[in-house]
């Protein structure tokens, strides 16, 4: 399990790009909001917590298409699925690997996302906690996501619509959590229904992908 | 009679198609057995059912006399498939490769990398190597970790003579320490003493 999430990493690193790309997409959207809004700062900071989260998960969701995809094309799934490693640990070190490479680069960017939001400087702690733990709860669905359309014809549409509608609690609470960090307010409740989002999510999610894996 | 590896009554459906039925084989330690058809008879299906990646309409896989799949991860541990594909990363070397599938089932890179004679290319990123080279990294996953059944879609593929005449040393090797060698293909292999299974 550990072989297959280093070996991801490794690939990550040899094709930075693709990681990249998902940070430079999470801030272009981010920038994009002043020009439609409007740069009032008052109105900016109301849009902020929703804005990011929303932003955040969208470029999540951009490398997961490929996750299994790219395996099942050149043969390597097979390979995988075949080496005595149960499915929902390859699973398991998948969504790790994709929230090592799109996740952690993401938390990287938020600080500046938030300031193109306009978001006030003592809410970006907390947005970089709540976007942490939504981003993981997304690698973890996404993963179950990617999994059960390999093979689709139209996989990477249908990725997001499953997908999305399930991470609107995520979107609900994380929102919730920078809203009252930044406003003064108490985001720890917010958090830990995140936290126990995730910790329902860590196991349910990789054994569903696994299941869907071994059938597909 | 039973044999270490058992196919038993095996029946295979593509997209509703019913690609073969009724089929059963037993093999010993050492045996090999060559699978012969026309394109489309199944020999690619039926090395996936054996090895675990599909599931049979009826019938089953034992191994020891114990269904294959009642424990996946023991009979993948106990298999090496080499498919169509390569299953090659671009971006790695073939060592990087070797010493990857080497975590995860035992055995020494380097001795497989020399084994198909890429031990001169071990550093180069695999986007470099010809797609001869590329199936001789892919049979050199093979030897890593001494399984016992050895499932091969055509796997001289894009060999030179001199790689054929090398992995005809490997089956030798791999059959005198008791495995089982299952192929298919079109083309001869250096195989001695194989059975044929007609699809």
């Amino acid at each position: 399990m550990i072989a297959v999430f280093l070996r991801e990493l490794r690939l990550a690193l040899r094709h930075p790009a693709e990681a990249l790309a998902a940070v430079l997409f999470f801030v272009i959207v981010c920038a994009l909001f002043p020009f439609g809004v409007g740069p009032s700062p008052e109105a900016l900071a109301r849009l902020a917590p929703g804005a990011l989260v929303t932003a955040a998960l969208l470029a999540a969701l951009l490398p997961l298409d490929r996750l299994f995809a790219a395996e099942a094309e050149d043969g390597s799934l097979d390979l995988l699925l075949t080496a005595g490693l149960p499915p929902a640990g390859l699973a398991f070190a998948k969504a790790a690997a994709h929230w090592a490479v799109t996740g952690l680069p993401l938390l990287l960017a938020a600080p500046v996302a938030a300031a193109l939001l306009a978001l006030p400087v003592e809410g970006w702690g907390v947005a970089v906690l709540a976007l942490g733990l939504a981003s993981a709860i997304l690698s973890l669905l996404g993963t179950l996501g990617a999994a059960l359309t390999l093979g689709a014809r139209r996989g990477g549409v249908l990725l997001p619509l499953l997908v999305l509608p399930l991470a609107v609690p995520v979107v609900i609470f994380a929102a919730g959590a920078i809203e009252a960090g930044a406003g003064g307010g108490e985001p720890r409740p917010f958090l830990l229904l995140l936290a126990a989002f995730l910790a329902a999510a860590l196991p349910l999610a990789p054994l569903a992908a696994g299941a869907a894996l071994r059938e597909g | 009679m039973a044999g270490l590896l058992d196919a038993v009554d095996l029946a295979a459906r593509r997209g509703g198609r019913v690609v073969f039925a009724g089929l059963s084989f037993a093999a010993q330690p050492g045996d090999a057995l060559l699978l012969l058809g026309p394109n489309g008879a199944g020999k690619s299906t039926l090395l996936r059912l054996l090895a675990g990646l599909l599931r049979p309409a009826a019938g089953h896989v034992a191994w020891e006399g114990e269904d294959a799949a009642s424990d996946p991860a023991a009979h993948g541990a106990r298999t090496r498939y080499l498919g169509h594909q390569d299953a090659i990363k671009p971006a790695l070397s073939p060592e990087e490769d070797l010493r990857f599938w080497s975590r995860l089932r035992g055995g020494d890179p380097a001795a497989a990398l020399e084994a198909v004679g890429l031990s001169p290319l071990a550093a180069l990123p695999c986007r470099t190597l010809s797609a001869g080279q590329r199936r001789r990294l892919a049979l050199a996953r093979l030897t890593l970790g001494d399984a016992p059944l050895w499932l091969l879609d055509e796997p001289t593929l894009g060999l030179d003579s001199a790689s054929v005449e090398r992995l005809g040393g490997l089956l030798a090797a791999h059959r005198a320490r008791g495995g089982i060698v299952l192929a298919a293909t079109h083309l001869p292999l250096p195989m001695p003493g194989a059975r044929e299974l007609r699809l």
